[in-house]
């Protein structure tokens, strides 16, 4: 390792953060590139799963709300996309390695809706998941990316909340309507282990190696089950994983092993609806094409 | 093009850096800077500039080591000590 990518190293260990303009090492930049890249399509492409419920939305406040919400995650793949693009990616790179298949988008935007129940779930969990991720990106190194994190966490604690009100309703409804909620929290369950990753040791994480992320993703999911079992059995709700438990002497959660498997295999375009998305978000740059024509050559 | 936009979240504080974002134009900027940092009512006040037109200034020289422009460039404690000392009020 040269001696500046060494004094550069030791910057970002002690907490120190780089701007777009300054001196880069080259592996950083690409582990930047493709780390912010992957968040900015997961934010695009998650937002497909609860776009196919505003149209079926329960009352027009949940549609209202729902639609602000995929505005909400659209806005954040436009901000992170710029992240990218001054990183040295086009933004029209980014999309056209998503839509080809070879960039990838976060495990949980390749499964169904099949319910109102899952866009609580969604709105409530995954987002909680999410923000707790992204809550360990405020200190990253790479300044222009944790400063539209302030941004972005803070919008998504708006999401948890209508997530939280859509599952409360659904609770203190009929028992087909608690039904609902059940099945979605078992079924999500397993993609929601496999959210934070694999346990990787932290001195063997590049992410917290460059300080991109400030967490492990253990210690992800340690927070994330901390949070939020609690507030899951209080409502009545069972988890699927039988040996899920907190160790009263280390105050660990135990666990079932998520499938990692499953993880790969979804995240490398083989999850239950990938193709089908991927299809959708195609169609859709087609057919908006003369949008954009129009309105570049007016700007011309 | 690329616009930078800049926020003020109270009256009376300092507008802060925000994000950036592409538009086609000015009216298209006007309308992303106030969906993207207005609508939740965070902003009181939004500066929107096309990238392009901020002057960036990141280097500083200072070839002529002119200290008595910073604080560096007065150090008073020794020599307030040796003051004191002269008027016996050390």
């Amino acid at each position: 390792m040269g001696a500046r990518v060494q004094e550069f190293v030791e910057y970002v260990q002690g907490g120190s953060q780089v701007e777009a303009g300054d001196w880069l090492p080259d592996e950083y930049r690409a582990k930047l590139i493709k780390f912010i890249e992957m968040h900015g399509n997961s934010e695009l492409m998650g937002v497909l799963p609860e776009r196919e419920w505003i149209l079926r939305a329960p009352t027009l406040q949940r549609k209202l709300a729902l639609t602000a919400k995929v505005q909400d995650e659209v806005g954040h793949a436009q901000l992170i996309y710029r992240v990218v693009e001054d990183l040295g990616k086009p933004r029209e790179q980014c999309l056209e390695d998503l839509l080809s298949g070879r960039a990838k988008f976060h495990n949980v935007f390749h499964y169904p809706t099949r319910t109102w129940g899952d866009v609580g779930v969604i709105a409530w969990l995954v987002d909680a998941a999410a923000i707790i991720s992204q809550k360990a990106l405020l200190k990253c190194s790479y300044a222009p990316y944790a400063r539209i994190m302030k941004k972005i966490c803070w919008e998504e604690s708006f999401h948890i909340l209508h997530g939280r009100d859509v599952i409360l309703a659904m609770m203190l409804g009929t028992p087909g309507q608690r039904e609902l909620v059940q099945e979605a929290v078992t079924r999500w369950w397993g993609p929601l282990m496999q959210f934070h990753g694999n346990p990787i040791p932290a001195d063997e994480d590049p992410m917290l190696y460059w300080r991109i992320k400030s967490q492990g993703n253990e210690e992800a999911r340690q927070q994330f089950l901390d949070g939020y079992v609690p507030q899951i059995l209080e409502l009545g709700l069972e988890l699927p994983d039988p040996a899920l438990r907190k160790d009263p002497d280390t105050g660990r959660w135990l666990y079932t092993e998520p499938d990692w498997e499953e993880l790969r295999h979804v995240v490398t375009g083989h999850g239950p609806r990938t193709q089908e998305r991927l299809d959708l978000r195609r169609r859709a740059r087609e057919e908006s094409a003369w949008v954009r024509r129009a309105v570049l050559a007016e700007a011309a | 093009m690329i616009y930078e936009v800049f926020r003020q979240e109270r009256k009376g504080q300092a507008f802060q850096h925000a994000g950036s974002f592409h538009a086609p134009g000015r009216d298209f900027a006007e309308t992303y800077a106030r969906e993207f940092y207005g609508r939740r009512a965070e902003s009181v006040a939004l500066w929107i500039v096309p990238r392009d037109d901020v002057v960036a200034i990141e280097d500083f020289a200072d070839e002529l080591g002119r200290t008595y422009h910073r604080v560096d460039g007065y150090s008073l404690k020794g020599k307030l000590r040796e003051a004191r000392e002269r008027a016996g009020n050390a």
